[in-house]
């Protein structure tokens, strides 16, 4: 498929956002290494993390590649600032307990298992074949996610106040996820991207179904925050990124 | 949390298919379902296994230390019970 200029690059910040939602999630997952509730548990994040630190990269070098201006997966992870970030918000709010860890991810979790079948039917072959990768992964972290949230929410009563704590605070940053803007409606319409308004019914279903399962409601929040996208940030993201790109600023092009 | 609430599996991963399930370790989690997600986190990784046990330590019945006299030791003088005890007949050649 010979793409035009314009598609061209609207492939090329498609791949980003998918990068920068990868990478800052897969980081903030990362910041639970050997803070974990316990040794098993600290494992599982870790595998984690690593499964969203693959995908990063995947989507950076496919962007590098369209790019063919010399740039590196490295130039887009380390070397770009905040406002250059195009993540959904709700991927670089701090780690917070394990609970609200727990819930991000369900909520993540369940929307990719909408998101990525969509995406490995894309007219792209390269996003197709990543997003074909990463399903298999989001079935297990999945899995994970709903069974931690049964398993907390039907608890003890400390472990049920956190987890409605957590519903509650994150609830406002899910709208953004089905809020495609115009350059995803342009790929989209080509077949290249998926449509993220068409899953919400869906996600709302299984959402309120693993809930009642783990006997919590559902939130009732009308606030929603959005404009990671645009590249507008909480102001968690640059303290993010002033401690996973200072190695590599410190020391530019440094290997081991 | 704590591990107190936590019970302890042993591991046991089928690393191709034909062979036995080997046993690779132990580790905590809340029940059964949980070990064995657990287990493919902890033992899996780098594409060990093609299937997971999981046994809860306390289901395993083992033997004793002080059982070893009577288990282990009569069978000491019994080398008949390998095949190595038996001369091979010239025709068979290498076994």
């Amino acid at each position: 498929m010979m793409n035009s200029n314009q598609t061209n690059k609207d492939i090329i910040d498609y791949s980003l956002r998918l990068g920068d939602d990868s990478l800052i999630l897969g980081h903030r997952i990362s910041e639970w290494a050997s803070h974990g509730p316990f040794l098993e548990e600290d494992i599982a994040l870790g595998n984690v993390a690593l499964d969203y630190l693959g995908r990063a990269r995947n989507f950076y070098t496919y962007a590098a590649e369209l790019s063919g201006d010399g740039k590196t997966e490295d130039d887009f992870a380390y070397l770009r600032s905040e406002r250059e970030f195009s993540n959904y918000l709700i991927n670089e709010l701090p780690k917070g307990d394990f609970a609200y860890t727990i819930i991000r991810q369900l909520f993540i979790d369940v929307f990719n298992s909408y998101y990525l079948p969509l995406l490995k039917l894309s007219q792209d072959k390269t996003l197709a074949a990543i997003a074909a990768k990463a399903e298999k992964e989001t079935k297990y972290h999945l899995r994970r996610s709903s069974n931690w949230t049964k398993r907390l929410g039907d608890g003890t009563k400390e472990s049920r106040a956190r987890m409605n704590k957590a519903l509650n605070d994150l609830w406002g940053y899910t709208d953004e996820l089905f809020e495609p803007d115009e350059l995803e409606l342009r790929l989209a319409a080509l077949g290249i991207a998926v449509d993220t308004s068409q899953l919400k019914a869906q996600w709302l279903s299984d959402i309120s179904k693993i809930l009642e399962e783990a006997t919590l409601p559902m939130p009732e929040g009308d606030w929603s925050v959005r404009g990671g996208r645009k590249g507008y940030h909480t102001e968690h993201l640059s303290h993010l990124l002033s401690v996973m790109q200072s190695v590599h600023r410190a020391h530019p092009g440094c290997e081991w | 949390m704590s591990l107190e609430n936590l019970e302890l599996f042993e591991v046991f991963v089928r690393s191709k298919r034909g062979l036995d399930h080997k046993h690779v370790g132990s580790l905590h989690a809340e029940d059964q379902e949980h070990a064995l997600d657990y287990a493919r986190d902890c033992y899996t990784r780098r594409s060990e296994g093609v299937s997971i046990w999981v046994v809860k330590s306390s289901d395993i019945c083992s033997s004793q230390e002080d059982d070893s006299e009577i288990f282990f030791d009569p069978s000491d003088d019994k080398p008949y019970r390998h095949a190595t005890y038996y001369p091979l007949p010239k025709e068979v050649g290498n076994m």
